[in-house]
């Protein structure tokens, strides 16, 4: 048992208990379908506006771009053009196949020590795969969910959909019967890779180790947001006219409320607030923090170009010289070597008369 | 910084995509939110008055009544559904449920295509003798 996970598990357990008795037994629709979807949107926008806005005055004083190639020098040597950009065009394609393909991720490696002290690095590829498969599922399930919130459907999304819902699944038992409306693939992927992703926070110990509430509690949440979604789907099925028209009001400026929507809408959409208002205070912020990734996003010519720091300013400085010239006839009286004899005294001259005062 | 020309670019187009929705159903499609469709019935299906279950059960499930009927007659030849008050109805789309509601492009349709549901129904009971305009 750990607390960090339990107190997020409970947490999204109240936040489901809050919203489902809010509307079941409260009937407080407007303020869970109405209200906080509106106070979570604007929240959405300023904080993340405000954290790319505070990133944005960030220093950036240096080159400290990652390599993974041979940098650009002289002619005969190969450079690599992605790995090791010198020029923007290599930083844009490095950069899109980062955020959309995760490469350094891909690079993880696990560090193991065989056979007593020999140390290997081995590919660690299932977080990538991981990963990517929640990522990518996710933001299908996202576009997806432009049906909602258009009127007609635009041609792209409906391609979506039927894409996503290419494998006819069909499974009808006595209990659970799932076939019509077609089984999406995303949504089922999102469900599978999100648990991967909190299990292997569970079971591999030093993952574990490192893995805060702030982790746990968007995972549980972004769960609880798949599930409900396809439980509305596929089980406990919604009036999804109905829901379009909340949503749909939502998004022209004319809220409604209609009648007939099942509390676990409520839910879902309760649940989808929560994570957009507390997405800019999060690490869900690395949607727009990989954007300004300095190891990614800057062009690898540190031998090419000369990269002055930017608020270098003149410092005073007081040299040496300068040092002596002003302690000068002082170094000598307390008896200091001095670089160079004053100009005016001889010392010739000067012994003899300091020798006759001594007499 | 000349960084945060780029920044504040890229941020405007988040902007602009995180927006679209509303921008797509303010300017492009003005007027477009109406609200869901209304469910037109026939003579006969009002005269009926209850469907082969409630109504609020069939507005949500009535994707699988449908499924589960296909399955009984296709799989296993049963063509008698039963409902819960004990009134028999045969597993047709054509000829029950079409029977009532003849009214597919004003019953059926403008839900589906208010919700951008492509029902593969229509694939095979496309030619249905029962429908009336």
């Amino acid at each position: 048992m750990n607390a960090k996970y339990i107190v997020s598990l409970l947490a999204v357990v109240v936040l489901f208990l809050l919203a489902y008795v809010g509307v079941e037994a409260a009937g407080l629709q407007v303020v869970f379908g109405i209200i906080i979807p509106y106070l979570a949107f604007v929240t959405f926008i300023t904080g993340f506006i405000y954290r790319i806005m505070d990133w944005s005055r960030s220093a950036v004083p240096f080159r400290i771009t990652t390599t993974a190639g041979q940098q650009k020098s002289l002619p005969w040597i190969t450079d690599d053009k992605v790995d090791c950009p010198s020029t923007s065009g290599g930083v844009v394609l490095r950069m899109i196949l980062e955020i959309a393909f995760f490469r350094s991720l891909f690079r993880n490696t696990r560090m193991k020590i065989k056979e007593g002290t020999k140390l290997s690095y081995q590919l660690e590829i299932f977080l990538w795969l991981g990963a990517l498969a929640f990522h990518w599922a996710f933001f299908t399930v996202l576009f997806r969910h432009l049906r909602f919130f258009t009127n007609p459907v635009p041609v792209v999304v409906q391609l979506v959909e039927n894409v996503d819902s290419f494998f006819r699944v069909e499974f009808l038992t006595d209990i659970i019967q799932i076939g019509v409306p077609g089984v999406y693939l995303s949504g089922l992927v999102l469900l599978l890779a999100v648990t991967y992703l909190f299990l292997r926070r569970i079971f591999v110990s030093n993952v574990k180790y490192i893995s805060l509430a702030s982790d746990y509690f968007p995972l549980f949440l972004i769960f609880g947001i798949a599930f409900t979604g396809v439980l509305m789907r596929y089980y406990a099925k919604i009036d999804v006219t109905a829901a379009k028209e909340l949503t749909m009001g939502l998004v022209s400026f004319r809220p409604t409320i209609p009648e007939g929507v099942s509390p676990i809408f409520y839910v879902h959409v309760f649940f989808v607030s929560i994570l957009l208002a507390y997405f800019p205070f999060s690490k869900l912020m690395h949607l727009g923090g990989i954007f300004l990734s300095p190891t990614r996003n800057m062009t690898t010519d540190t031998r090419a170009r000369r990269h002055v720091n930017p608020w270098n300013y003149p410092v005073k400085v007081h040299t040496y010289d300068e040092y002596e010239d002003e302690f000068r006839e002082k170094m000598i009286e307390a008896g200091l070597p001095v670089d160079r004899q004053p100009v005016d005294t001889q010392p010739a001259e000067a012994t003899p008369e300091e020798s006759e005062e001594k007499e | 910084m000349k960084d945060k020309k780029i920044i504040i670019a890229g941020l405007l187009i988040f902007l602009i995509i995180l927006f679209s929705p509303f921008l797509y159903n303010i300017f492009v499609n003005a007027g477009s939110a109406q609200p869901a469709p209304e469910l037109v019935l026939t003579e006969k299906a009002k005269a009926a008055k209850e469907c082969v279950r409630s109504t609020d059960y069939m507005t949500a499930e009535h994707m699988r009544v449908l499924d589960l009927w296909r399955h009984s007659v296709v799989r296993n030849a049963e063509r008698i559904y039963v409902n819960s008050k004990g009134k028999e109805f045969t597993m047709s789309l054509s000829n029950t449920c079409l029977d009532c509601h003849s009214n597919k492009a004003e019953f059926c349709d403008r839900c589906h295509n208010y919700a951008s549901v492509r029902p593969y129904c229509w694939d095979c009971h496309i030619d249905n003798p029962k429908e009336k305009e």
